[in-house]
Order: structure tokens, then sequence, then C-alpha cells
């Protein structure tokens, strides 16, 4: 065990070096490296580093849900004994009215939260980046078109449009994410599309166009990329309010159903109790705070490190 | 090689119509270097973005190896003529790699044996391989311009364009850049058209040269003749006149020992 240490110490050097290498031998090596760099940039924020903390746990918490939950998240105990137990040993975060157990619903909500999350990006991304960087890059009427559906898009208030669409479509967690994504494309639009128009008269576009290649190979290949890393920032900042957004559907009783153990609708159910059994709807509400404080800390520190504008 | 006939390049409509390139005409051998030399916005740009459809040609003719140009220019175009842009800077990708940089051409155009394309192109301008998966950021400008030589030639073009491509560099570098871009013509055989306001510059590389001035074609000479100091034209008169640097006039300093 006292060898140890020399071998570790002398490693990390080792690794260090290869890493920041100023002549990489390879692909994988060029981009270690660079992520490396990034990493660097990033761990000297301590703020960043927790809110990139928070967001890790919210990942374990949701696959390992449920080791970690000593309860089932649905079923209740005995309604007579264990309805609205305050916190205790046996009950970390007290008991709900249908004396099941706050902790594990909390636990299992963090698998619906990140759900929520993850779907959001995957579907608001991909359209955003689309419609700007095709906008920005062909200009024009395609420009023209494209930019007046996204104002449209722009003008509907985000959760009035969200709570038409769950009324039209039924409640439910699904329909709410496709809300919310439709709802939260038309900014990405813009700021790839800003993005974009700085780089399409660029020289490396113009050369990669003298070679021959294609538009589509050009917007994916070289403009997208270009546009990621500021999109990447204002989608984690923006997870915090689609967070709420969701949690805010759901304590409306049109996002997730009962007995869904979803944030925001613990919270509707602990509103009853406010007064005497504040942990009913405190517990559920200080996991949505702390998870959307850990986005926004990531997107700061994310924003550092990517902004091309930042950069030195 | 490259025959320019009356091309006009005029950019705009109504009152924001602007007429860069008047009526310019010349024809480049095959094998030749051939200049084009004036002021900032005499056009000179122009006439080569025109050439490589990065501007569009009003009208006029552009034939290449006896083809005329079709717009959009097609990948066999590509294939013939390639340019190197001014500013090392800004003409190579910030996020990829000297290697990503390469292989794009050959991948666009179904080339096989990248990996070797590769390491010959970096070794024909003069870098190792260790230079293959660095950024541009970790590059000097001489050695981001070799890499950008390096991206025009891998496809094996008869055509390059060249447009100031030494003006962003300092002056060791630029001799460097110019010694190697003339051994890669002889070695190559390539045919070049220079766009430089560096008369020195044309001199060096170029045997014929066209001056221009307000985007008209103002006088087709030698580089010997410019070397000599022979011109016709009072334009290309001041230039060399400019080229030459500043000079004191003479007499003040004679008389000053005398009052």
């Amino acid at each position: 065990m006292t060898g140890a240490p020399l071998p570790l110490a002398s490693q990390p050097s080792g690794m260090r070096a290869w890493l920041l290498s100023p002549e990489p031998h390879s692909r994988w090596q060029a981009r270690l490296g660079r992520f490396y760099l990034g990493w660097r940039a990033f761990s000297r924020n301590p703020l960043a580093v927790i809110g990139l903390g928070i967001v890790l746990l919210l990942i374990l918490v949701a696959i390992f849900a449920d080791v970690i939950a000593p309860y089932s998240p649905v079923a209740g105990g005995d309604l007579r004994t264990q309805r609205l137990l305050p916190p205790s040993e046996a009950y970390w975060f007290g008991t709900d009215d249908q004396a099941r157990d706050i902790f594990s619903r909390v636990i299992h909500g963090s698998r619906i939260t990140l759900f929520v999350v993850v779907l959001v990006a995957l579907i608001a991304m991909p359209i955003g980046l689309l419609v700007g960087t095709v906008s920005g890059y062909l200009g024009g009427w395609v420009d023209t078109v494209l930019m007046r559906i996204t104002d449209i898009f722009l003008a509907f208030p985000r959760l009035i449009l969200a709570l038409a669409f769950v009324a039209a479509l039924g409640p439910g967690i699904e329909n709410a994410i496709i809300a919310i994504a439709i709802t939260s494309w038309p900014p990405y639009a813009r700021i790839a599309r800003a993005e974009t128009l700085m780089i399409r008269n660029s020289d490396f576009i113009a050369a990669v166009k003298l070679q021959g290649a294609s538009t589509p190979r050009i917007i994916l290949g070289h403009v997208v990329p270009l546009c990621l890393s500021s999109l990447i920032v204002r989608v984690t900042l923006d997870m915090a309010g689609i967070i709420l957004t969701a949690a805010g559907l759901g304590f409306l009783g049109l996002g997730a159903q009962p007995p869904m153990p979803e944030w925001g609708a613990m919270v509707a159910t602990g509103r009853n109790y406010l007064i005497d059994q504040w942990w009913v709807a405190a517990m559920p509400g200080i996991a949505i705070f702390v998870v959307s404080l850990g986005f926004n800390l990531l997107g700061d520190g994310l924003r550092d490190v990517l902004d091309p504008k930042a950069a030195k | 090689m490259l025959d320019i006939q009356n091309l006009n390049v005029v950019f705009g409509t109504g009152r924001l119509r602007v007429e860069a390139v008047k009526n310019v005409s010349f024809h480049v051998e095959q094998g030749a270097a051939y200049g084009l030399v004036g002021e900032s916005g005499s056009g000179k740009s122009t006439v080569l973005r025109a050439i490589c459809g990065l501007a569009p040609i009003t009208s006029g003719r552009v034939s290449v190896d006896g083809n005329a140009v079709t717009t959009p220019r097609g990948k066999a175009f590509y294939r013939t003529v390639q340019m190197v842009f001014q500013d090392p800077y800004a003409s190579l990708h910030p996020r990829h790699t000297v290697d990503r940089t390469l292989s794009e051409p050959l991948a666009i155009h179904g080339e096989k044996d990248a990996e070797a394309r590769i390491l010959q192109a970096l070794k024909e301008v003069g870098l190792g391989p260790s230079f293959r998966f660095r950024y541009p950021h970790q590059l000097s400008g001489g050695q981001r311009q070799r890499i950008a030589i390096a991206r025009a030639l891998i496809l094996r073009p008869k055509v390059l364009l060249l447009d100031e491509p030494t003006s962003a560099l300092d002056a060791s570098v630029q001799a460097e850049i110019l010694n190697l871009l003339d051994d890669l013509r002889r070695r190559l055989g390539l045919t070049y058209i220079l766009v430089s306001h560096d008369l020195a510059v044309v001199a060096h590389l170029c045997e014929r040269l066209l001056v221009m001035q307000h985007g008209e074609a103002v006088e087709e000479t030698t580089a010997a003749a410019l070397r000599s100091g022979a011109a016709s034209n009072d334009y290309t008169q001041s230039l060399i006149q400019a080229s030459q640097g500043f000079t004191r006039v003479a007499p003040q300093p004679a008389q000053a020992p005398a009052a």
C-alpha cells in the first residue's frame, strides 16, 4: 500500500505530457488532448465542478434508483399508521398522504426528470441546429421562410402552448415532453443561424466549397461543429427551465399522471398539507431546486470553456 | 491552359451596383506563372474568385483547358483548379486537425489510399508526419500556409490560384513560401495565377503579369521589363516607384554644409 502512491503520482505527469503533446501521433491523442485542455479550464471553476457533480449524481441516482430506494415509490404502507409521518430514521424524507416513502419517490422521480431533460434535448437541439444552420447557410428565401416559422413558434408563450398541446393530445409525460420540445427549439435555431452567418463567408468554408463539397457536407461537417459549442451551453442553461416547465405541468396535473413519482406532481399533492406537513412539498421542491441549480452552474462553466468568443 | 475573354463581374443592382471587374482578358499557357497586380480594390482578387466560382461571371468567357466553365462548377473543375487563400489564419477550419483538413478533399472525390496521400502531401510542402494530427492553433503562420498549399495540391490540380499567398506572413517566412511555390511549380508542372500588390513577389514568381486599376486591365507586361523599370503606362510606373519605397529628395542634405 505504501508503494502505491509513487507510481500513481508519476503516472499522471506522463499522461499529461502525452495529452498535451504538441505532436499527437493519432486522431485520438489529438482529440483527447483537446478534451483535456477543456477539462483543465473547466475544473478551474469550482462552482462548475459542483454543477457537474450534481448532474452526475442525478444520473447515478436515476440509474441505481431500484438499489437506493428503500421502499416502493408507488405502493404505500399502512394508511392508518404511516400517513404523513415526519422525517425519521425509517423514512428519511417522511411519508405522504398515501403512506408512501417520500425519499423513495424523490429517488425514482430523478428518472422521470432525467428522461424529460434528455428527450427534450434530443428533440429540440437537432431541430434548432438544423433549421438554424440551413437557414443561415443558404440564405435567401429559405432563410426568410424558416425564420418566419421560427418567429411564429417564438411568439407563443411556452407554458400556454404546452398547455394547449397537452389539452389536445391528452395529459401524460410523453405529451408534456413533446410540448416542451416544440416550444424550446426556436431560440436554438436563432443562435445556430447567428453563428452560421458569422462563418459562412470565412475562407475555410470557401476552401471546402472549392474542393467540390456538397452543401449538406459543408453544413454537417464544417458549419455544425462550430455552432455546437454555443448551443450546448445554451441547452444546458435551459435545462433548469425545462425541468421547471415539466414540474409545472405536473403540478397542474397535465404532465406525469399518478401514481408516477414526478416531482412537480408531488409538490402539488403536498400543497394541501403545506402548513402542518411541510416535508411533503418541500422534499421534492428541494430536489427540483438542486437539480436546476446544478444544470445552471454546469452551463456557466461550459460557457467559459466552449464559447469561442471567450476562448483565449 | 486558362483563357479569360472580356470578363465582367458586377455585384448588386441599382444604386448598390458595383462593377468590380471591367472587360478583362488574358491568356495563361500551361506551366506558366501569371501575375495580377494592382492596388487594393483594383479587382484582382475578384478575377480569381470569378474563375473558381466564388464570384459571379456577369459576362465574358472563362475557359480552362479549352473548355468553358459551367456554373455551378463541376467536380472535374475542382480537380483541375485549386486556390490558396491570403490569410492562413482564416483558411483552415479551427476545429479540424491537419489530418481532417487534408483528408476532406480526398473523401469528397472518393480517392483511395488517403493515408499515403496525406503523408505525401505533407512531405511535398516540407512538413513531417509529426504535423499530421495538430490543430491549426498549434501551427505557426508559415506552417498553416504550407498546410493550405498541401490541401490545394492533394487533388493534383493543374492550375493553382494564389490570392496574395504571402502577404499575411513576415518577410523571412514569405521567402520560404515563395521558394516552396516556385519549386512545386517546376516539379509538378503547375500553372499559377498569382494575385499580389507586391511587385517584388510577382517579379520573383511570374514571367508575365497584368496590371489592374479600378477593375480594368491597364497594361500587360513581363517580369523582366518590370525589373528593369521599363513600363509604358503611367500607373505601372507609379507602382514601380512605390515599390522602391520612400526616397528623400536628394538636394537638401547636400546644401546643408554649404549654408
